[in-house]
């Protein structure tokens, strides 16, 4: 059944990426980069997206237990460290360099850009090369 | 060559979150998507089809646009390919040891008000502008 909820649930999203535009760097740099002639877009796909999540914790908060999981994720946690600063610092970086952000850049693929399979085979090489620097 | 397109914009954003939340309220999962994809990279026992089955599930969908709508996707990049390899490694790197990216800091965690997650989301969104910003003034 997971399967199935995963399969489902990614097409959602991969539409979602493509109708909201951020599946194009062009459109999510056109937000980020205040020099350019700006476009509000990205703010209008993060609003309504929290919207929704919202209403999805406030679903978690009232089941005891996922139909088809073991269990609901626990509290956050709270400690603020330099992995998770600098990490975000870091893909600050590189996002607003490209545009490409992890989700769309996976999506992107199908468009046979190359930039797009060039960007996502050294997103993997950057996930492998952070797990050495951590040991 | 700025195009606002707010409609598409809050329906898109709203799939999307819709995606994420009907995973994390069926299933417990939190689908962030550098958590997703990192974890096919580096599989974890018993953690690892539901990630690959979502990633087939974006593809198909992304494939149906590239047929029916290829304006979907950009057509070229502004940026050298060694800068967009570079920015890979940083995004991927980044990620994974900020534990989040957009999805997962950003939507699932500060919408649940984590501080982690909030604190992640504002850094990397100051820090994106500035890059963002600097890379468009050097290839303007």
């Amino acid at each position: 059944m997971t399967a199935w909820i995963s399969l489902a649930c990614g097409a959602l999203f991969g539409a979602g990426v493509c109708i909201s535009g951020v599946v194009r760097p062009s459109k999510v740099t056109g937000f980020l980069d205040l020099g350019g002639a700006w476009d509000a877009s990205l703010a209008f796909v993060m609003a309504s997206a929290l919207a929704v999540h919202i209403i999805a914790w406030r679903l978690v908060a009232r089941a005891r237990k996922p139909r088809f999981g073991a269990a609901f994720p626990g509290p956050p946690l709270s400690t603020i460290d330099v992995p998770l600063v600098g990490g975000a610092a870091l893909f600050g970086v590189g996002w607003g360099i490209s545009g490409y952000c992890p989700g769309p850049a996976v999506v992107s693929i199908v468009s046979g850009t190359l930039s797009s399979v060039v960007f996502v085979i050294a997103m993997a090489v950057g996930v492998v090369l952070a797990d050495l620097l951590r040991r | 060559m700025a195009s606002f397109t707010p409609v598409h914009a809050a329906i898109g954003g709203a799939l999307i979150a819709l995606a994420l939340s009907l995973v994390l309220v069926t299933t417990g999962r939190l689908a962030g998507l550098s958590n997703v994809i990192a974890g096919i990279i580096k599989p974890v026992a018993d953690d690892w089809s539901w990630r690959v089955w979502f990633v087939v599930g974006a593809l198909a969908a992304g494939a149906a646009f590239r047929v029916a709508a290829p304006e979907t996707f950009d057509a070229t990049t502004r940026l050298p390919l060694a800068i967009v390899a570079l920015s890979g490694v940083i995004v991927g790197a980044g990620t994974r040891l900020g534990n989040g990216c957009t999805s997962g800091h950003g939507l699932c965690g500060a919408s649940r008000g984590s501080k982690r997650s909030i604190i992640a989301t504002l850094v990397f969104f100051g820090v994106a502008v500035a890059s963002a910003t600097i890379t468009g003034a050097v290839l303007r």
